[in-house]
């Protein structure tokens, strides 16, 4: 059975991370599994976790009023989940819901936080890598804010 | 870019503005606002050769003209298909018609896909919203000649669930093995389990290999921008990606210059060009 070490070196996230570090991280780790129309986080719950996925699919949504439930991003493997464990109040600002058997690692972010604060070289790796990811997220939001294939469907 | 070699060239002759009559034999609805026209030609013997990527000029009798893309089969079929939006005048009017009414066709014009400079490459093609019917041409040739080239790629990206195209056909490629598949929606809602983001964010993981690949891309010229962005930043070379241009048009034939982009004419040096030759036009903002 692959060990939490060898899943986290392998996950494109971590890629060319030091295995000092790695090694570092196994200590906030844990193997999760969610069943499909499992809810693996929801709106305003304090946020805790960090997740790699290994295998599977993830929806984040929102709900509106009158509107229902609006999928907004999808999630597979090889991606990261959830950076809120990261910013006060440490809450989610979104659900996030597995559509598909889905395995991942997750990292405990109280745990995550610390670390980083003791070894600012690791943090400023984690760091690094995750502006690039909001970076991308910010970047894709917009373009989907912008609507570019126009208004077609009828609502 | 390549042309049709077995160009039958309606309207070319010494009254190049002339089109023929095509009945529509069939219509489909594909959305709530697009839909495909299946057309026949009366004259005996049939076929309409054509390039992947070429377009035709579709008249409505007494409304107007406009551009439309082939969408169909390029490998000899009989019909000849259109899938269009309807936007404004001319393609509403055109939604309006029945089967067995008739449209004035002129055609094939335009540059194609490179699907020759592709033979022993993977294919990888972009489409975004309506995008996805002038590329459909190409997945119709690249399984027909499918031992000619590498991995045949197809990244989709639509509005919502509600406005992918050519379901059917989309089901029966993604279960063949030797084709890959991913569609992603801007939003979505109800039952959807597939994808939702960009079409952009689905080219960092798709399998082909950036050195020997042909990128085809079409759809909105924003989306295109930056599906070019994340190509490059997979490490495919400029001139290996290939875009599709829209600009409005009135003869079709590079005679009134309605469609100029640059010093070029849309009608006649594109719609599909290549980037690497095509990107100091491409994106500048008063073009
Ligand atoms: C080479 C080429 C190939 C094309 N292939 C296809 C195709 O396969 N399928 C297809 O549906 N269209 C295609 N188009 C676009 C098509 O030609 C236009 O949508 C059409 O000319 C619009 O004419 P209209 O009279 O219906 O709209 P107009 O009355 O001219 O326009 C009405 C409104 O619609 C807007 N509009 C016009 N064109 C578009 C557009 N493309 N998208 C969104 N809004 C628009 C205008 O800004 C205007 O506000 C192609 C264009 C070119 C140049
Ligand atoms: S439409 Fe007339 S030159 Fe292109």
């Amino acid at each position: 059975m692959e060990n939490l070490e060898s899943i986290l070196t392998e996950h494109p996230f971590l890629k060319d991370l030091d295995k000092k570090y790695i090694q570092l991280l196994v200590g906030c780790s844990s193997n999760v599994v969610f069943k499909t129309g499992d809810f693996i986080f929801r709106e305003g719950e304090p946020a805790d976790s960090f997740y790699f996925i290994r295998h599977g699919r993830v929806l984040i949504e929102t709900h509106i009023p009158h509107k229902g439930t609006i999928m907004i991003r999808s999630r597979e493997e090889g991606e990261i989940l959830g950076w809120s464990w990261l910013v006060p109040p440490f809450r989610w600002h979104f659900d996030a819901r597995a559509v598909e058997l889905t395995r991942a690692i997750a990292l405990d972010g109280k745990c995550l936080r610390e670390k980083c604060d003791e070894d600012h070289d690791l943090g400023y790796e984690i760091m690094k890598r995750l502006a690039l990811i909001i970076a991308e997220g910010l970047e894709a939001t917009r373009l989907q804010l912008m609507d570019v294939y126009g208004n077609s469907t009828k609502e | 870019m390549e042309t049709a070699q077995k160009n039958r060239g309606i309207g070319k002759s010494d009254e190049p503005m002339l089109t023929e009559p095509f009945s529509i034999r069939r219509i489909r609805k594909e959305t709530f606002d697009t839909f495909s026209l299946e057309l026949e030609s009366g004259r005996s013997g049939g076929g309409f050769a054509f390039s992947p990527g070429q377009f035709n000029m579709l008249y409505v009798y007494g409304i107007g003209e406009v551009p439309i893309s082939i969408s169909g089969d390029p490998t000899g079929k009989k019909v000849l298909i259109h899938t269009t939006r309807a936007v404004g005048t001319v393609t509403r009017a055109m939604w309006k018609l029945k089967a067995g009414d008739t449209l004035g066709i002129r055609g094939p014009y335009g540059t194609g896909w490179p699907v020759e400079k592709a033979v022993s490459n993977d294919i990888v093609i972009v489409a975004g919203g309506i995008g996805l019917a002038p590329l459909r041409p190409v997945i119709y040739h690249a399984l027909a000649n499918r031992d000619k080239y590498g991995k045949v790629v197809l990244l989709y990206g639509a509005r919502t669930p509600e406005d992918i195209l050519f379901w059917k056909e989309l089901e029966k490629w993604r279960s063949r093995f030797d084709m890959e598949i991913h569609i992603t929606v801007d939003r979505a809602t109800g039952n959807w389990r597939g994808n939702v983001g960009v079409v952009t964010n689905l080219i960092s993981r798709s399998p082909f290999d950036p050195r020997y690949c042909i990128a085809m891309v079409c759809g909105p010229e924003i989306m295109m921008r930056f599906t070019i962005l994340e190509l490059q930043k997979r490490g495919i070379s400029d001139e290996s990606i290939y875009i599709s241009m829209e600009r409005n048009m009135k003869c079709g034939i590079g005679l009134c210059g309605h469609c100029q982009l640059g010093s070029s004419f849309v009608c006649k040096d594109g719609p599909v060009y290549n980037y690497g030759q095509f990107k100091e036009i491409f994106g500048r903002r008063e073009m």
